[in-house]
């Protein structure tokens, strides 16, 4: 007897799964309970997380080890930490605003709730209350792992590979609508830059900071060259040029 | 033979023990975790000293031993500081995540092989299911939790970073270490960790083209390819280095420990040790044949009974834990770019060519000689008249200083040639006498200035 069937025989709950699901369920519900309730989108996903890793758990109990494992290796593993991921890069302060955009939304949404819950609950229950589970030790006769990849790989192997084309044809999609496309010449790399820098036509100089002089403390008057003309390159592209008056351009002496 | 069999345990012999038993072991894998932590600090650090030739800590204890218990005990009396923009509960709980994580790994690590305590015959682990190695898998993908939340919680830019980072890198080498493990489960059949360690007691028989090889029986030279990249991917799980992008220090401070301080801080050290004795002791059990002993120790009839093969499981642990250490004192950080591209472009593609390779030969396991010839020798041969044919390029000849001259339009600026070398020293004796002269050009440029 493996631990597996240990943990679920058929038709009857052991002490030791009674016990782990008391525990556990109202842990999953508070859970699911917080994340709606949370005010901050990180903390409403560790709640998720929380309900995710107790799933996980009670899948192990139902003697699914396998897919208990996979629950948490995939989806708290890897889907929510891509969600942490996001909301993260959104910003640590972004928290749900108070306010209600639709009058009553939320009691009206607090009772359809609810409601929904048990209306499910109770036609489970009713349904399921006098039903035996039967076959659960023939499926995992040969082991967990091995029934699955039994029925995984010959039964359902066109239903298994078309959800794999769907999820990679969704994926190529975004890769697709996200990617940016840039031609190999548009790519300029550190040769052809100084290449270009010393082409004729080019200055490989710095450029002349702009002329800020006694007369004028702006940004757009031009530099003077060496020869005294003024020289355009100092000042930025977007800034007009201020013309400078004949008394302001002219030199001013100190002794008369 | 028989005898050495029976020291198997198989999933049966689980989930047989009272309670005080398994307490026992629960605590032993826990304490291993701590001790290892303590030992592994000094080791890393004397190691590492030893490389680069200084002493290392060698004051506290005899040679340094208790150096790291020092300060342990000083680090729990220094003021626990909490960052005013940090999230309370979460920064709380985000080393302790880390913590339980990397310990609880250990909990399905084989040990030894069935001994007998106070009279119950029992394995030395703590417990065994048939999907134990996707319970270590989760316990490596949970762990990420406690870096990210760290960096997040923290409220600050170097720790937010340095926790982005941190789940980017995880998940991508999670997806090269599934892929490695793929392969050991293909030629092991099982899961369970156990069952592993005893697939890889007797190496497999090989029979090519009639003749029968016994092959080895560790999977680290049966599957070479998953170890290597088992290993890689090792590292980049427990952000050691030449892979500790998130708390890399000449960037991001100490990444998502910056606002961590002291037992918070401790947790998080305690988490890291623990994770990389941890990998250590899973890489073991996964491809170096887990706690039996390497060949000449074999010779020795009683060498995989009894209490010896832990001391065999430990050398192998410490040996590992010596590489880890190795890379460390080698090899320089990664940029971030190269990282990821190693990640997703080099160990993911040669996993998954591998695979195929590997599943492709045990399809052809039952065939007859000649079809097995006919199957691996038609791709050997389009690979090789491939390789063969495949256009090679040419390297471009290099211009001279004078046609690089030449070539430049009228008017450039007058500038060094791309392949300029720094002239020697006039003070030692010319050997080469016939070097072209670097700036040739500086007069016939003139004109241009």
């Amino acid at each position: 007897m493996t631990t597996s069937t240990v943990l679920a025989a058929a038709g009857s709950v052991s002490g030791g799964e009674a016990v782990t699901f008391w525990i556990l369920a109202p842990l999953a519900l508070l859970g699911g309970i917080g994340m709606v309730a949370a005010r901050n989108a990180v903390h409403s996903a560790l709640w998720l997380v929380l309900t995710m890793l107790c799933l996980g758990v009670f899948y192990v109990l139902q003697a699914g080890p396998f897919i208990g494992m996979v629950q948490i290796i995939v989806y708290t593993g890897a889907i929510m930490m891509l969600f942490l991921f996001v909301l993260m890069l959104v910003g640590r302060d972004s928290t749900d605003s108070l306010i209600e955009t639709l009058r009553g939304q939320r009691v009206a949404a607090l009772v359809l709730g609810v409601g929904f819950a048990g209306l499910v609950g109770t036609g489970v229950f009713q349904a399921l209350e006098k039903t035996t589970a039967v076959g659960l030790e023939q499926v995992n006769a040969e082991g967990n792992v091995q029934g699955i990849a039994r029925l995984l790989f010959t039964k359902y192997v066109f239903a298994f590979e078309l959800t794999s084309a769907l999820l990679i044809t969704a994926a190529v999609g975004a890769m697709v609508l996200a990617h940016i496309e840039r031609r190999k010449q548009d790519k300029i790399d550190q040769p052809s830059t100084m290449r270009a820098r010393f082409a004729p036509g080019n200055y490989p100089g710095p450029k002349p900071g702009p002329g800020v002089f006694a007369t004028s403390s702006s940004v757009a008057t031009p530099a003077r060259l060496p020869d005294g003309r003024l020289t355009d390159r100092s000042t930025p592209a977007i800034l007009p040029q201020r013309e400078l008056t004949a008394e302001e351009t002219s030199l001013k002496g100190t002794n008369n | 033979m028989s005898l050495l069999l029976a020291q198997d345990p198989t999933l049966a012999d689980f989930g047989q023990d009272p309670w005080w038993l398994v307490l026992g072991k629960i605590v032993f894998a826990f304490a291993f975790g701590l001790l290892a932590t303590l030992l592994g600090v000094w080791f890393e650090r004397r190691v590492v000293g030893y490389m680069q030739v200084r002493p290392g800590p060698n004051q506290v204890g005899p040679f340094g031993l208790l150096q790291t218990l020092a300060d342990g005990l000083k680090m729990a009396f220094k003021e626990d500081i909490l960052p005013k923009a940090a999230d309370k509960v979460v920064y709380f709980f985000a080393p302790t995540i880390s913590v339980i994580c990397a310990v609880t790994a250990l909990s399905v690590v084989p040990f030894g092989p069935m001994v007998s305590i106070f009279g119950h015959h029992t394995p030395l682990q703590v417990t065994d299911v048939p999907v134990a190695v996707l319970l270590l898998l989760a316990c490596s993908s949970m762990g990420v939790y406690g870096i990210v939340l760290g960096g997040w919680a923290s409220g600050s830019t170097y720790p937010l970073l340095g926790g982005l980072r941190s789940s980017a890198q995880m998940i991508s080498y999670e997806v090269a270490m599934g892929l490695s493990i793929v392969a050991v489960f293909m030629t092991a059949g099982t899961m369970s960790t156990s069952g592993i360690v005893a697939k890889q007691a007797h190496g497999t028989e090989l029979s090519i083209f009639g003749q029968t090889i016994p092959a080895p029986g560790w999977y680290a030279i049966l599957l070479l390819p998953s170890f290597v990249i088992f290993f890689i991917a090792t590292v980049g799980e427990t952000n050691r280095a030449p892979f500790d992008l998130p708390e890399a220090e000449s960037e991001l401070v100490a990444g998502f420990m910056t606002e961590y301080s002291s037992l918070k801080f401790a947790l998080f050290m305690l988490s890291e040790y623990v994770a990389m004795v941890t990998m250590s002791a899973v890489t073991t059990t996964l491809f170096l044949g887990g706690w039996r002993a390497p060949w000449p120790i074999t010779l020795w009839e009683g060498a995989n009974s009894g209490w010896w093969p832990m001391l065999w499981f430990f050398g192998k642990v410490i040996a590992l834990v010596f590489v880890f250490v190795w890379l460390r004192g080698t090899l320089p950080r990664l940029r971030y770019d190269q990282f990821m591209r190693l990640g997703w472009k080099v160990l993911l593609p040669i996993n998954l060519v591998w695979i195929l390779v590997l599943s492709g030969l045990r399809s052809i396991e039952d065939w007859d000689s000649r079809g097995k010839l006919i199957a691996v020798g038609i791709p050997a041969g389009i690979l090789l008249i491939a390789t063969i044919l495949w256009p090679s390029r040419r390297p471009k000849t290099k211009p001279t200083t004078q046609e690089q001259v030449d070539n430049r339009p009228y008017g450039s600026f007058p500038l060094p040639p791309m392949d300029l070398q720094v002239p020697p020293s006039p003070r030692i004796t010319r050997v080469v006498a016939e070097r072209e002269p670097a700036n040739i050009v500086a007069g016939s440029d003139s004109r241009e200035v």
